[in-house]
């Protein structure tokens, strides 16, 4: 824990652990990860990306709703939930693809949830992921209530929440970190600073000096990481998440770039040039890891288009299987609203129905 | 054993039966802890449970409200109060986007078995934001019960069913008849079904609805029009609304008048009007009519007994309708 312990985002420095090349500068924060595990982090920020990709292009050819890409932010999302067991929580917001397939939410299911179907959020009995919150920062207090009821039950588990540079606006994020302190939850925050809320860059966000140092006032540390640079998101997650458990919450800053639109409704080049982007690519945390894997020769060149290719098979596959099984059958959408259907929703559904019946019968 | 009990001990002692019953019930908001919340509602809780199920929070509704959906989903009970309707409002969003949606959201995957208390209504004297009466506001919301008890008896029965509830409950109770007067309650825990009314007088010349603090108004008036046979319905649960006991009621008198409390233009009252209208429309013999606070600001103290429904002015309404 000594990041945790040490650190100051008031001098505003970032933690990095491995470069832009894909050096290792920081052997000492270097996390203890074998190569097969780095291997299997480095195939998921693939399938991420490819998520993305062929989400994307099916949105083009309309067979595909509005959908938020993670391009860019693949190595904030994969190494924060790296540090979580199977029974701690994770509470996303919208734009965490890379910590929704670590946490297990199946890409079936993550593909009809953005496909228009609430069962998508039904993510199985055991997984302790919540579902999309849209409404900005508002799961933050639910991951603070959810550490609430851990710390009564005496449970060992944390929960890690997540929320955008634009989230920190809002008030439910300071009512959030205010009773995760004074309770002293298990809770680790990460902000993904992609640097955009839509089009509002952070500049117009927040006149403080970085994210990370917001955490201070409400009197529990906060850590400014490189988010494109997977050991230094693993790292700082898991001595997060160490205490978490041990003490109280954290939040974490994870300094990263949005490459691709809010989502596909948006077209960034009204709010940003190429000179803004450009630079960024470089910073790539899939390139950046492949550089290492390629470096210490876990990887081969060769390797990486059929891998690629292998994992958008994967998806279109997952694709496939709800594409034309995900519609929203009538009873569905009045049955899950209480445990029992009111006598107002029944007569509505009835009539709805008769209707239905009725227009069938005439064809 | 006698138990002669106001209304915010009967909030007090079935908030005190559940958390013996239930190790996951918890109650918490401001000033519940330590003081035992500004009206008394959650009393020796504290004392009783320890600090870990009877808690004060930092002065946040939002966060009361956001956590204690947090606390649902990791199988908790979490009975929260608002400490007044009025400071209800930095809450909505949780309230609207979350507490009434996660059920549907997640097909069932979760639900949220969970309790919101807020004293509410008028004519206390208070200061603004005090007298706040805004429950059709959340009755319109798919997914939340709106529950309005009227006597100690009900509120009892009532709370303890919003607690086991397995879905979310905004439970309003209202404070201007707090302490206005007792009735034998039994000591033991029980409920009474969340969505049912409960008929107070049978009549069959008018139908009178209504709810929380304007039933005691009511029955005032009722006792003085000795000429007109008045059926007198406590609404108790806003929404679900018990549109059976209301249909078959103005079936049999053709006359209705619903009393409230809370502005007139899209209240609870407009609700049951046009239920009334779709299901008992040819058993209508006058217009439905409506007695209510007026669409303006509840007024301040020197005021407010302009806009607070008097005897006098229920039964000069009931006439009105019965001579129609």
């Amino acid at each position: 824990m000594q990041i945790i312990k040490k650190f100051n985002p008031l001098e505003d420095e970032m933690i990095q652990v491995m470069n832009e090349k894909g050096e290792i500068i920081n052997p000492e924060l270097m996390p203890d990860v074998s190569d097969e595990d780095i291997l299997s982090l480095y195939k998921l920020m693939r399938r991420t990306r490819a998520m993305d990709t062929i989400a994307l292009s099916l949105q083009r050819q309309g067979r595909m709703l509005t959908y938020a890409p993670n391009m860019g932010q693949e190595a904030a999302q994969v190494g924060s939930a790296y540090a979580l067991k199977k029974t701690d929580w994770a509470v996303p917001a919208f734009r965490e693809l890379g910590m929704w397939l670590m946490k297990g939410w199946s890409m079936e299911k993550i593909l009809q949830y953005w496909y228009g179907n609430e069962w998508g959020s039904h993510t199985g009995e055991d997984l302790r992921l919540l579902p999309v919150s849209v409404p900005i920062a508002s799961q933050f207090q639910h991951a603070v209530g959810i550490g609430m009821a851990a710390r009564f039950k005496k449970e060992d588990d944390i929960i890690m929440a997540y929320v955008g540079d634009g989230g920190t606006s809002q008030g439910d994020f300071h009512e959030a970190l205010n009773f995760a302190a004074v309770y002293k939850t298990p809770n680790v925050f990460v902000i993904q600073n992609n640097h955009y809320a839509i089009s509002v860059p952070i500049s117009k966000q927040t006149a403080s000096k970085n994210l990370a140092v917001k955490a201070l006032a409400y009197g529990m540390p906060g850590i400014l990481v490189d988010g494109n640079d997977l050991f230094a998101m693993i790292a700082v997650s898991q001595q997060a998440a160490d205490y978490a458990r041990e003490h109280g919450p954290v939040l974490i800053e994870a300094f990263t770039f949005r490459l691709g639109a809010h989502t596909t409704s948006d077209d960034p080049t009204k709010y940003r040039t190429d000179e803004d982007v450009n630079p960024w690519k470089e910073k790539d945390p899939i390139l950046r890891l492949e550089r290492y894997l390629l470096n210490k020769g876990l990887l081969k060149e060769e390797e990486i288009e059929p891998m690629q290719e292998e994992l958008e098979a994967e998806v279109m596959e997952a694709y496939r299987a709800i594409e034309h099984s995900s519609d929203t059958k009538v009873e569905e959408i009045f049955s899950y609203h209480y445990e029992t259907m009111t006598p107002q929703l029944q007569e509505q559904l009835d009539e709805y129905q008769a209707f239905l019946k009725g227009a069938e019968s005439n064809v | 054993m006698s138990n002669k009990i106001t209304i915010v001990q009967a909030v007090q002692q079935a908030l005190q039966n559940e958390m013996t019953l239930d190790p996951t019930v918890v109650v918490y908001g401001e000033d519940v802890g330590v003081e035992g919340g500004v009206f008394r509602a959650t009393e020796g809780l504290q004392k009783e449970f320890g600090v870990e199920r009877a808690f004060d929070t930092p002065l946040a509704e939002s966060a009361i409200v956001g956590t204690a959906v947090g606390m649902a989903i990791n199988g908790m009970k979490p009975v929260v109060e608002m400490q007044f309707m009025g400071f209800i409002y930095p809450a909505v969003n949780q309230i609207i986007s979350h507490v009434a949606r996660y059920r549907n959201r997640t097909r069932g995957q979760r639900h949220l078995p969970m309790v919101i208390r807020a004293p509410y209504g008028g004519g206390i004297r208070a200061l603004e934001h005090h007298s706040e009466s805004t429950e059709a506001l959340f009755a319109h919301i798919p997914g939340l019960k709106v529950v309005i008890p009227s006597t100690p008896y009900d509120a009892k029965g009532l709370l303890i069913a919003a607690i086991r509830d397995p879905d979310p409950v905004l439970f309003l109770e209202p404070k201007r008849i707090y302490r206005a007067f007792r009735q034998d309650v039994p000591e033991e825990a029980y409920t009474l079904p969340i969505g049912k009314a409960k008929i107070l007088q049978e009549g069959d010349q008018v139908t009178v609805v209504t709810w929380g603090a304007m039933v005691p108004e009511v029955q005032k008036a009722v006792a003085a029009l000795q000429d007109i046979s008045v059926e007198l319905i406590d609404l108790r649960t806003i929404s679900p609304m018990d549109r059976e006991t209301i249909i078959a009621s103005v079936e049999k008198t053709g006359r209705i008048l619903i009393v409230h409390e809370a502005a007139k233009s899209f209240g609870a009252g407009a609700e049951i009007m046009a239920v009334v209208n779709e299901k008992a429309f040819l058993s209508l013999e006058a217009p439905p009519m409506r007695l209510t606070g007026f669409d303006t600001t509840f007024p301040l103290p020197r005021g407010e007994e302009h806009y607070f429904l008097s005897p006098a002015r229920i039964e000069n309404k009931i006439r009105e309708l019965a001579a129609y």
